[in-house]
């Protein structure tokens, strides 16, 4: 038989039709909309006079322009307000699932989805966003995809899709104290550039990805598309198995033993080739920070920024343009840098581990008076654990802010922006020019590296608050 | 919805070198609040086009007249990040209708694809003799023939082949998208749902 991996086996089960010199015709189990990349639509669904497919496929929640304070109010913004109003409108003509504002399930959509059992190993999803990458740490095919294309699914279930090609990463070893799957996803980008999986599906293997938690997979996924990456996966195993049993829509009773009996055969063949093949070594991997206006800009947080030595030309132009923008110099250290916000959230690290990690760190500690420390759970279910398990309180008696659920400051849609010339270390995606406000500079970094910055002021490697 | 059709377009150009430009720059996430398709090429490359105070900025090649034309050609890597369709929609309201680059981000591309905006890629060496072009003359004449799968310089008669699959190809030559064709397969989508 021939050797397969496990996205082929997934992308394979999912074609309707392969057209002639042209893509595939792509069938979705699963589609998560909000209300930003939505609204337009259904907008043409209505100019086209049709309706939607398959509505219970699809699964709405407002994450993206939603405030973080008073969420039992009316929106204040009045554009917010509208497209969260549309969205509203779009699910109940339609007969849409949809979280609200509020509602226990509410916050942003790929941690919902996890959180709810309706993400599985096996399937196809995909939401007008692009790190539905998040969802591959299940063993899912999982990539975002534009307005159109959300119109596509609406109205047929369907995409169009040219396969992409296939890249392992393995990432081998034993993670060292004070290293997290974020310094893992930014070590590789760092690696291999902002563009360097462009045109790929990556799976990720090796033995320090398969002792990660679910969460931590989660963060890992996320930031594929920060490669270039449609998308990335892990297989599932009992980590998988382990986290989803018993959620709201995972499968119950005996069609669990039938589902866990299809998934555990949801793996790469021995022998499968890949396009591409890259190993990292687990120990080589310290925490990570970027310094400049893409997620390839990362360094461990010990060593300098690079110098300009080897580039030019445009290259070297839009390097500088990028320091330019961060205020920094080529060549000198990170460490040490003095900071004004902290953002711990996002889908990338808004998860009940990462809220975990930065309290268990910080407890005991103050944050530095030049820090604002801003702490934004992912959903709802992840800020009612917060205060049950006390994280809450210890990150208010730290000086942190805690705000409601949403994608907040990760993209400053709403209030939440970092103002202009302001240097930010964040749990978050992305670093480019203004992403968390005009003008605002963003540091990617861990959640611990994140706390430890919180504490001194300054950029810090977490390793050397602990030992104190 | 169905956009344009596009065969053969002869237009200058405008430069943008930067390598590696996301669409946070090509449309900032604080203008994706409407809920229909209109407006956006206001706000197309917002930050780098304004300052703070909505003055347009000298510098920037959006606000330089010597530079017009409804092809963008851009440096590597151009659309990564956000899935953001928007940012396609801002380029094709601003007059956009071709961005030539040696390397694109998938999605944007992709999205350039269902809007009808041609996404045109070529070798590093090609990009770079369009741009000096365009900087030495900025009346230079860009052809873009899509059935021929050709873009030309036609101050030199420089040319090369680009990529685009045949689907996309008729699609774009005949103003199609891809609701049309899914929808035709509706009887074959659930067939497909029955055997699941």
């Amino acid at each position: 038989m021939e050797k397969t991996t496990l996205f082929d086996k997934i992308w394979d089960a999912h074609v309707v039709k392969s057209v002639p010199a042209g893509p595939d015709v792509f069938f979705i189990d699963k589609h998560f909309i909000h209300e930003v990349t939505s609204p337009v639509a259904f907008l043409n669904l209505e100019k086209r006079g049709i309706g939607v497919k398959y509505p219970h496929r699809t699964i709405a929640t407002p994450d993206h322009n939603v405030p973080t304070v008073d969420q039992d109010q009316t929106i204040k913004d009045k554009l917010s307000r509208m497209q969260v109003e549309k969205l509203r409108h779009n699910c109940a003509k339609y007969g849409i699932e949809l979280h609200d504002l509020g509602s226990a399930h509410h916050g942003i959509v790929h941690v919902i989805g996890p959180e709810l059992g309706v993400t599985q190993p096996g399937m196809t999803i995909v939401c007008g966003d692009s790190h539905t990458s998040t969802h591959g740490a299940f063993g899912a095919i999982a990539f975002g995809i534009g307005t159109s294309e959300v119109e596509m699914v609406l109205a047929t279930q369907c995409i169009m899709q040219s396969k992409p090609k296939k890249m392992r990463i393995s990432v081998e070893g034993e993670l060292g104290n004070g290293v997290t799957s974020k310094d893992i996803i930014l070590y590789i980008i760092s690696k291999i550039s902002a563009a360097g999986a462009t045109g790929y599906f990556v799976e990720y293997a090796g033995s320090a990805i398969r002792s990660l938690s679910m969460e931590a997979r989660m963060t890992i996924c996320n930031m594929s598309i920060e490669m270039g990456a449609r998308g990335g996966l892990i297989a599932p195993d009992e980590t998988t198995f382990e986290f989803l049993k018993g959620k709201q829509y995972a499968p119950k009773g005996e069609e669990w033993d039938q589902a866990v009996a299809h998934w555990k055969t949801l793996k790469t063949d021995e022998g499968a080739v890949f396009d591409k093949e890259l190993t990292f070594d687990a120990s080589d991997i310290e925490p990570m920070i970027t310094y400049g206006t893409n997620p390839g800009m990362g360094i461990k947080v010990k060593d300098s920024i690079p110098t300009t030595e080897g580039m030019e030309g445009s290259n070297k132009k839009s390097y500088l343009k990028s320091l330019d923008y961060m205020g920094f110099q080529p060549g000198e250290p990170i460490k040490g840098k003095q900071v004004d916000y902290v953002f711990v959230g996002s889908c990338t690290n808004g998860r009940i581990e990462d809220i975990r990690a930065v309290a268990q760190f910080v407890k005991g500690r103050k944050k530095a008076d030049n820090i604002t420390a801003w702490i934004v759970p992912g959903s709802r279910e992840v800020e009612k654990l917060a205060h049950e398990e006390g994280l809450v309180k210890i990150l208010e008696e730290a000086g942190f802010e805690l705000r409601q659920p949403g994608c907040s400051a990760c993209l400053a849609m709403n209030d939440d922006k970092i103002p202009s010339g302001k240097y930010a270390v964040s749990t978050s995606n992305r670093n480019f020019e203004g992403r968390q406000g005009p003008g605002a500079r963003t540091m990617l970094a861990s959640p611990l590296t994140v706390a430890a910055v919180a504490v001194t002021g300054r950029i810090t490697d977490p390793r050397e608050v602990f030992d104190n | 919805m169905a956009y344009d059709k596009f065969t053969i377009l002869t237009s200058t150009a405008v430069p943008l070198p930067t390598e590696n430009v996301d669409t946070d720059q090509i449309i900032p996430a604080r203008f994706l609040k409407a809920t229909e398709r209109e407006g956006f090429g206001d706000n197309l490359f917002r930050d780098w086009r304004y300052d703070v105070e909505g003055n347009p900025k000298k510098d920037f090649v959006l606000n330089d007249p010597t530079y017009t034309g409804k092809i963008l050609v851009a440096g590597k890597n151009f659309g990564s990040g956000s899935s953001r369709e928007h940012a396609v929609w801002a380029l094709y309201d601003y007059g956009f209708r071709c961005v030539v680059s040696s390397f694109f981000a998938d999605i944007f591309k992709n999205n350039c694809l269902n809007i009808g905006v041609l996404p045109v890629t070529v070798s590093p060496e090609f990009a770079d003799k369009l741009l000096s072009a365009i900087e030495e003359n900025p009346n230079t004449q860009i052809e873009v023939n899509l059935p021929k799968q050709k873009i030309t310089l036609l101050s030199t008669g420089d040319s090369e082949s680009f990529d685009i699959n045949d689907y996309k190809k008729a699609n774009m030559q005949n103003g199609f998208d891809d609701i049309d064709y899914l929808l035709n397969m509706s009887l074959e989508i659930d067939a497909f749902v029955e055997t699941r």
